[in-house]
């Protein structure tokens, strides 16, 4: 069902990068001097616990909101500097999986899926018809398309929604909490899902959740945020670490420090570089 | 005593920075009207959201209060041996003053309040976020045609509040209390002038469109993304917009004598 990840390598290419970034909201800060990079054409994920500011990261690389300070980098676009109007050029390359699926409610799947179509390209009526229909085949939503999100279960608007992200065919997606609120079975179709379009269609995909297991199978890369600081390295690397902080929000029912003691000391995953305030 | 001083301080900047990203919100729409692609479409399903769905709460009420103008302003123009002039009370009441003001306060209730409750829920449900996501300014697609169908519509259902009031007027000042049919229409038909009282009219529903469109759109637009944030958005919609008409009513009145 889920396919083995593709290994991060060192001669990856960052496709998305966050350079000293530091993020608040009023008093509370977010992210202070953040700095990470992503591979293209990899799973990678953004794990934390809640409040950790997972789904902050994916806003800001999408643009939804700007950071107090630093650089983001998107497939060479440094997005800080550009306008709401520039920001549509880098959106082009970008699919979002909202957390509720954020699909328009007053239109049908169908619509849902031809919007971006209808809004972005000069396809024909056919054309767009022909790449719905292809599209919602590949999430399973064949016999959906007339049926209005708030007809939908829990799993069918992730997967719709899943299904109007990729419809542009996009270089990276965004997918926000993809697990959140779904039965086993669904969250693992969800799974399978994103691995398959990750190597069916070569798109980077980015996955904020705090769902560890699934993550963990797929993901080439993982990015831990973490109360005091954030800790990147493949998945292998994290479950390896020594690092109480990682082991005890890995293997949450464990003693840190019994991990500690018991002498898994070996690869210890980069140190993500932060500000003197981590 | 500093600090009511300083709460009183606070309070003023925060009004005209709201004032400041009204203004802002108000130019983006301004620019999105200019923008294509054009978006009839959207308009026209605003109209009939905003005007088709509030005929039948305007024509009863314009009714009610025609109705209710005809009454009380026969028994008083009886006193004075003028029930003659009940047609100019009822049409001068209904075209300058009631007939606008009315019926931006009803569809404040009603379509206002929707207008907002719509897009702030909107903005929980990130579809506005999942708009900018594909490209789609949403202001664009989604709040100018809301503000636009709503200028449209104000002076149309405020037209029609007026004629039924008119009606409601007649009903009880002719069927009722006996007045001729000839002398009621005679007596509106020459108190009211078309330049100073109908075009007036017009314009005061169409300022109130621009008011109650805009800050409907932008309470909703900019709503906090919680349940609670959209019932204070909502709620505010409502008390703002029709503290607004209220005050402007009393300006444009005292300005151009309308």
């Amino acid at each position: 069902m889920t396919s083995n990840p593709k290994t991060a390598t060192q001669t990856d290419t960052a496709h998305l990068a966050f350079r000293d970034v530091s993020m608040a909201f009023g008093e509370r800060q977010v992210f202070d001097s953040l700095s990470f990079s992503f591979p293209p054409g990899r799973i990678s994920v953004i794990l934390g616990g809640s409040g950790s500011g997972k789904s902050t990261a994916l806003r800001l690389i999408g643009g939804l909101i700007q950071p107090l300070s630093g650089h983001i980098i998107v497939d060479g676009d440094d997005i800080t500097c550009l306008s709401e109007r520039q920001m549509y050029r880098v959106r082009a390359k970008l699919g979002m999986l909202f957390q509720g699926g954020a699909l328009l409610d007053w239109m049908s799947v169908y619509d849902n899926l031809a919007f971006p179509l209808r809004e972005r390209r000069q396809l024909r009526a056919d054309e767009i018809a022909e790449r719905v229909r292809a599209t919602l085949s590949a999430v399973g939503l064949e016999d959906a398309d007339d049926l209005l999100p708030s007809q939908l279960s829990g799993g069918m608007i992730k997967r719709a929604a899943l299904a109007r992200a990729i419809i542009m065919r996009p270089l990276i997606l965004l997918c926000d909490e993809p697990f959140s609120g779904l039965d086993p079975v669904s969250a693992r179709r969800i799974e399978a899902l994103l691995s398959e379009i990750n190597q069916r269609f070569d798109i980077t995909v980015v996955v904020v959740s705090h769902d560890i297991p699934s993550t963990m199978r797929m993901a080439s890369k993982v990015l831990l945020l973490l109360p005091d600081g954030a800790v990147e390295g493949t998945p292998a690397e994290l479950h390896a670490s020594s690092d109480p902080r990682v082991a005890s929000f890995l293997n949450p029912d464990l003693d840190a420090a019994a991990l500690h003691e018991a002498g898994r000391v070996e690869a210890l995953p980069s140190r993500v570089q932060t500000g003197t305030t981590w | 005593m500093v600090t009511p001083i300083q709460d009183l301080g606070a309070a003023s900047l925060r009004f005209v920075e709201e004032l400041g990203r009204l203004a802002r919100f108000s130019g983006n729409i301004g620019s999105a009207m200019l923008r294509p692609p054009l978006r009839f479409g959207r308009f026209v399903d605003e109209l009939f959201k905003l005007g088709v769905l509030s005929l039948i709460i305007i024509c009863l009420c314009g009714i009610a209060v025609g109705a209710v103008i005809g009454l009380q302003g026969y028994n008083t123009l009886i006193r004075f041996g003028a029930a003659n002039s009940l047609g100019a009370v009822v049409g001068l009441s209904l075209i300058r003053e009631l007939g606008p003001v009315l019926t931006a306060l009803l569809v404040t209730g009603r379509a206002g309040s929707a207008t907002t409750a719509e897009i702030g829920t909107m903005v929980v449900t990130e579809q506005l976020d999942g708009l900018r996501m594909m490209s789609v300014d949403p202001v664009h697609y989604v709040v100018t045609p809301k503000a636009l169908a709503m200028i449209a519509v104000m002076p149309m259902l405020s037209t029609l509040f007026t004629l039924f009031g008119i009606f409601g007027g007649y009903v009880i000042g002719v069927r009722i209390m006996g007045l001729d049919a000839g002398t009621y229409m005679t007596s509106l038909e020459d108190a009211v002038d078309f330049e100073n009282d109908v075009a007036g009219s017009l314009l005061k529903a169409l300022v109130f469109g621009i008011l109650v469109g805009l800050i409907a759109t932008y309470r909703g637009y900019t709503t906090a993304p919680t349940s609670a944030g959209v019932a204070a958005a909502t709620t505010s919609t409502v008390v703002i917009a029709s503290v607004c008409i209220l005050v402007f009513d009393y300006f444009i009145t005292a300005l151009w004598g309308v």
